[in-house]
Formats: C-alpha cells, sequence, structure tokens
C-alpha cells in the first residue's frame, strides 16, 4: 500500500456511487493488547462482504491521517485513521490505517465483487 | 523414541514461536513431526515492517511463510482450512471429528496443542479443545499422549509447574530461523512484547528472552 492521495482515492470512491458493492470494515488492536499490556483493552471489530450502496462518499484528511464516510439512504458507513491505499487487483479500492510499527489498526475496503472468504 | 508427533496449533507462527525447539529435536532424533495448522491467520494485523502485506494479500504470504517455516523445520504440513479468529464459532464436535480423523490416520504417539482457556487468544483456546476432545473421542489404546501448552502470564500460579519443560536454547539458531520465515509477522511480535520504545534491536536477543524454554501440561483424561 501507498500513502493516501485524496484526489485518486475521491475519484474511486464516487465510482462506487449508487452501485451495489462489499464492504469490508475492520479495527483492532490484537488479540494480545491485554496480555502483553495488563492495562490495555482488546478491542477489535470487523464485517466482512457487507452489501451495501451509498449515495455520497468523501475522504478527509491532513495528510498524514483521513476520515472516510459513505452516506447511504438510512444510515453511515465511517472508518477514521486511514493512511494508506491500494487498488488491489484493479478494481477493488483497500485503505487502512498502520501504526509506526506497520501494524493495521483500522481498514475499509470496498469492491464492486465480494472479498474472498 | 516418539513413533510420530502431530503439532495442533491455529496460526502461521504459533508452531515458530511455541515449539520450534522441541520439534527440532524430535527430528533430529528422526521423529517424523506433522503441523495440523489451523488457519493461514488471515486476520493479522502484523503486515511487515516495513508494511507489505495488505488485508487481502495477507493470507496467501502467510502460506507461504508457513510452507517455508516447515521446511526448515522439516515437518509436514496439513492445512485445516479454518478462517483465523473463527474457531470458537464454529461447532467444538465437527472440529474435534475432523482432528480425531486426521488422527486415526496419522497414528501419532504424541500431540502438540495448547492448554484450553490457558492459551490466551480465542483460536488457541478453541482449537486445543477440539484437539482434546479429539483425542478423547478416540479408543482409549489408541489415544497418543497430550502435551498442552499454557501462554497466560499466570499459567504457573493457575495449573502449577508444567509437566514438560525444555531447555530449547542448544536449538535456537533453527528456532529463530523458523520465526523469521513468517516476515510479515516476526517483527510485529517479538517488538510487542516490549512496551517501551528504548528495545534492543537484536530481534534474537530479545526473543532468546522469552523462547528459550518451551514447556507442556501433559492433559490427564479421566
Amino acid at each position: 500500500m501507498k500513502p493516501i492521495e485524496l484526489d485518486v482515492v475521491q475519484q474511486k470512491l464516487e465510482s462506487f456511487i449508487d452501485k451495489d458493492v462489499y464492504v469490508h470494515l475492520e479495527t483492532t488492536n490484537g488479540a494480545y493488547a491485554s496480555h502483553v499490556n495488563a492495562k490495555a483493552y482488546n478491542v477489535g471489530v470487523y464485517i466482512r462482504n457487507a452489501k451495501i450502496r451509498f449515495n455520497q462518499a468523501k475522504i478527509v484528511g491532513d495528510g498524514k491521517s483521513y476520515r472516510a464516510g459513505l452516506k447511504m439512504d438510512i444510515g453511515w458507513v465511517y472508518a477514521e485513521g486511514l493512511t494508506d491505499f491500494e487498488m488491489f487487483q484493479g478494481e477493488k479500492l483497500l485503505m487502512a490505517g498502520h501504526d509506526r510499527e506497520g501494524r493495521l489498526m483500522v481498514a475499509l475496503q470496498i469492491s464492486e465483487t465480494p472479498f474472498n472468504y | 523414541m516418539e513413533k510420530h508427533v502431530v503439532v495442533i496449533y491455529p496460526h502461521p507462527d504459533d508452531e515458530a514461536f511455541g515449539a520450534a525447539g522441541t520439534i527440532a529435536s524430535f527430528r533430529e532424533q528422526g521423529v517424523p513431526v506433522t503441523y495440523l495448522c489451523g488457519t493461514l491467520g488471515e486476520m493479522g494485523r502484523n503486515m511487515g515492517n516495513p508494511t507489505f502485506a495488505n488485508r487481502e494479500t495477507l493470507p496467501e504470504i502467510r502460506k507461504q511463510e508457513l510452507i517455508a517455516a516447515c521446511k526448515v523445520l522439516d515437518m509436514e504440513l496439513h492445512m485445516l482450512g479454518y478462517r483465523d479468529k473463527t474457531i470458537e464459532y464454529e461447532d467444538r464436535r465437527e472440529v474435534a471429528t475432523h482432528l480425531k480423523n486426521i488422527l486415526e490416520d496419522l497414528e501419532p504417539s504424541l500431540v502438540i496443542t495448547h492448554y484450553p482457556e490457558h492459551a490466551v487468544h480465542p483460536d488457541h483456546n478453541a482449537l486445543g479443545a477440539a484437539a482434546i476432545e479429539a483425542v478423547r473421542l478416540m479408543d482409549r489404546e489408541k489415544r497418543p499422549v497430550v502435551w498442552a501448552q499454557a501462554i497466560t502470564n499466570t499459567h504457573v500460579e493457575d495449573l502449577g509447574m508444567p509437566d514438560v519443560v525444555n531447555d530449547v536454547k542448544d536449538k535456537f539458531d533453527i528456532k529463530m530461523d523458523a520465526i523469521l520465515c513468517h516476515k510479515s509477522q516476526a517483527s510485529g511480535v517479538i517488538r510487542s512484547w516490549n512496551q517501551s520504545d528504548d528495545m534492543d534491536n537484536d530481534l534474537k536477543e530479545e526473543a532468546k528472552k522469552r523462547l528459550g524454554v518451551e514447556a507442556f501440561y501433559i492433559w490427564k483424561y479421566k
């Protein structure tokens, strides 16, 4: 993946508007968070291949870290802390936020075809 | 001497961090070792440092790392095809039967797995429980011995001293080679043990402090 280029990602997000798309949305601090640090909490969530449709999409950020919001008819998809992106297999938009050790903290991925499961 | 050792852990790299020294010792004695690896670690958060994997490429990358590590340790590999983080939601009996069928085929004299409820990661606990159940489902006279590995910080106060304590420092080079096959994971995992920023950059020295001993409890079937 490479650092997010706002214009490129914004354009790609808009290409998915008003289409049925599959979303992978995730955040995690690792299965060992409270094992290696008693004061930490294990927190994680992911949803893979949720089929959604959105009518507005925007990515916003300060050049280092970005937020993406997708507006649906009756709700929102939101991800904060995105740093990197990649067009995977030409058609899947992968966005992720990594910490300084390169560990994934958050991911938002959108595709017109399902992700492997 | 053991006839055949089967190692049952859920993730590519569990075998390297948890039992590589023990596996290398068995292989040195000429004992066949087979790794039943539960998942491909699809949901790992370590993507290499610097990052070279992403959520979609990680499974294949970890599969290749796993194959390389098994080659270093000179053991057979069988991938079970479950998905990372989901083993505890599978039907326990179904997973146990799956494992039992493989064990009946391989006829091991020893099975190494995680100690249920004392192995930190939900996949470790769930696959360990299924492995122990698989052996319980076998005819009593055909059951292999089970070594269960506990990795919680409190396992000694909770369970007492482990029954089998293998000092593997003489196998540390091969253990480290196996760990480093897991390129996407090794650096992140080793660094995560030290929460301060002043960690020694020598991953091998840092690893040796933690991984020089491999300990197991012998499972007691009633």
